[in-house]
């Protein structure tokens, strides 16, 4: 390992997934390697940021809650994203500021209240060694994690923090407008592209003027939504690279929104695109919440996205 | 697909992203023309290129959008395309990789099926999928997993109904009119006619995936004992989920 790394954490409940996650792992992906990374990356920047991470700092995204930590050493750290019922020891752990943690004390994660993954930084971050440039773990490509191999939480885990780590110091606590009520109907952004002037006119119509329904047919690959069903006169496709947010529509005319752990090519029509924050706040989606979908142009969306990361300061092509 | 709008074509692919559209179908030598954009957009767009994704027909661009605006990408584009010529097609094009397989009912139980769907026996199916050079057109599915062709039309063959729970690494497999190898253990439904030795996808090397686009394979058939000396695993393939549940 190129950092000293100690021991931060103990895992003594793993709960049905929680993950590591860096920014992601970029320039492989015409090898078929696909992007991983936090799902919803709005509060996985918060979380480092309220603990004085750098942008790209490990966090561990937790999925459902269900997870139990047991401090190591004296910690600060910062949960941001859903309300999972996080307690420290016997009291509620604040959400969206930083948190000290003396050491034995437990972390404990119950059952979404609002959200579905919340996401853990400690300052100084969590240490892994990189895989193909990324410690983002993606279970199905056994890649990336503590171990390397892909591999969530497990009891009995011990979670290595870095020792030398340089901090800025954290933010007191994330602004109101910053903490969504993942409950509250939604409009996703998404930018029109692809096929989709293949699509009827009124699929196209519907696509923007309907409520669609989150499926619980969800996970980090991607979300079905439920709604209108959606026709296309393209049938198949010769299959090409599918990005992030993409909003593919198979045969059975019901979208699927792609996310982190998608396939990294793909051979169904597509709407276009979500913005990145708009796919991180699907991600938060409880199956049955109801979205809507609104076409924004490109450049918008790229001004909206810019603003969201210069509060953060990620150095330009240093997203791994 | 419209076929009215002209080729090629630049595509949103959201604020990060341009799907450059080339060609309709898949054709062989679309290879030439996509090697050569893969590499212009690399020298085009620098420290501000994030991911190029090849595929049969089309090149997905992802950019840093700190760096340049969705806006400047799409110029530079136009810039690549307008210069663009294709590869020189010649014998040596794309590296040539070799893949060891052992052609076996136990490592490919859909042999026998093929073979009895193609009207052939299963020398001749081995014959067949051996004799000819395949290029790679995409990499996908899985880390390392490539799609390559194109069959002779007589191996042509539907993927299964109910895809495999588990196939083991190292499958090599028909499906269409292509063929590949599983780089590691995943579900699959493709047909599996044996098994190669070669390491597909290993994170320890230099490129990490043994094939690329554009490479060209050829399947060699080896007997058990070279195939086991080789490191490959012997350990049989499970029948189709249908008909283990049945």
């Amino acid at each position: 390992m190129s950092t000293r790394a100690i021991s931060g954490f103990r895992v003594t409940r793993a709960g049905p997934l929680a993950l590591l996650q860096d920014s992601g792992r970029f320039g492989v992906r015409h090898l078929g390697v696909t992007q991983g990374g936090p799902a919803d990356l709005h509060a996985w920047a918060w979380a480092n940021r309220l603990t004085g991470n750098a942008w790209g700092t490990p966090v561990l995204e937790i999925t459902f809650g269900g997870l139990e930590l047991q401090a190591e050493g004296d910690l600060t750290i910062a949960v941001a994203g859903a309300d999972l019922a996080a307690r420290q020891n016997d009291k509620p752990l604040p959400l969206w500021r930083p948190v000290t943690l003396r050491q034995g004390e437990r972390i404990t994660f119950g059952t979404p209240s609002q959200g579905l993954r919340a996401y853990l930084a400690v300052a100084g971050g969590f240490a892994a060694e990189p895989v193909l440039g990324s410690v983002a773990c993606v279970v199905r490509e056994q890649l990336g994690g503590f171990d390397g191999q892909g591999r969530r939480l497990a009891e009995g885990d011990v979670l290595t923090i870095r020792a030398d780590a340089r901090t800025r110091p954290g933010t007191d606590e994330a602004p109101a407008a910053e903490r969504p009520d993942y409950t509250a109907p939604v409009t996703l952004d998404l930018l029109p592209g692809a096929q989709i002037a293949d699509f009827t006119g009124r699929s196209v119509f519907d696509a923007f003027n309907s409520d669609w329904q989150v499926d619980d047919r969800a996970d980090r690959m991607g979300v079905r939504l439920t709604g209108p069903t959606l026709h296309c006169q393209t049938g198949s496709m010769v299959s090409e690279g599918i990005s992030l947010g993409a909003v593919q529509v198979p045969p059975d005319g019901q979208p699927i929104v792609l996310l982190n752990d998608r396939q990294t090519i793909g051979g169904y029509p597509r709407l276009g695109n979500l913005t990145p924050l708009s796919a991180s706040r699907l991600a938060q989606c409880q199956p049955g919440q109801t979205v809507r979908l609104r076409a924004v142009g490109a450049e918008h969306a790229l001004r909206e996205h810019r603003r969201f990361l210069a509060a953060f300061d990620p150095q330009p092509n240093a997203r791994s | 697909m419209s076929v009215s709008l002209q080729l090629p074509r630049l595509e949103p692919a959201g604020i990060d992203g341009w799907m450059v559209r080339l060609f309709e179908s898949i054709e062989e030598d679309n290879l030439l023309w996509l090697t050569a954009l893969t590499r212009d957009c690399e020298a085009a767009f620098g420290q501000a290129l994030i991911d190029l994704v090849p595929s049969y027909t089309t090149l997905l661009v992802v950019f840093d959008p700190l760096q340049i605006s969705t806006w400047q990408a799409r110029q530079s584009l136009v810039e690549v395309l307008a210069k663009l010529t294709p590869d020189e097609a010649g014998a040596d094009e794309g590296e040539l990789h070799e893949l060891p397989t052992w052609y076996d009912p136990g490592v490919g139980p859909d042999l026998a099926r093929v073979a009895e769907r193609s009207a052939m026996t299963v020398d001749e199916v081995i014959d067949a999928h051996s004799r000819r050079d395949y290029r790679v057109f995409a990499l996908g599915f899985s880390p390392g997993f490539a799609f390559m062709g194109l069959l002779d039309s007589r191996l042509h063959c539907p993927r299964l109904d109910t895809p495999r729970q588990k196939v083991p690494a190292g499958s090599v497999a028909m499906a269409g009119q292509q063929t590949a190898a599983y780089p590691a253990v995943t579900p699959g439904g493709w047909n599996l006619v044996g098994r190669t030795s070669a390491r597909l996808f290993d994170r320890n090397r230099e490129g990490f995936s043994l094939l690329k686009v554009g490479d060209r394979v050829r399947f060699v058939a080896v007997d058990q004992q070279t195939f086991e000396r080789e490191g490959g695993d012997t350990a049989p393939a499970e029948a189709p989920s249908a008909e283990v549940t049945s």
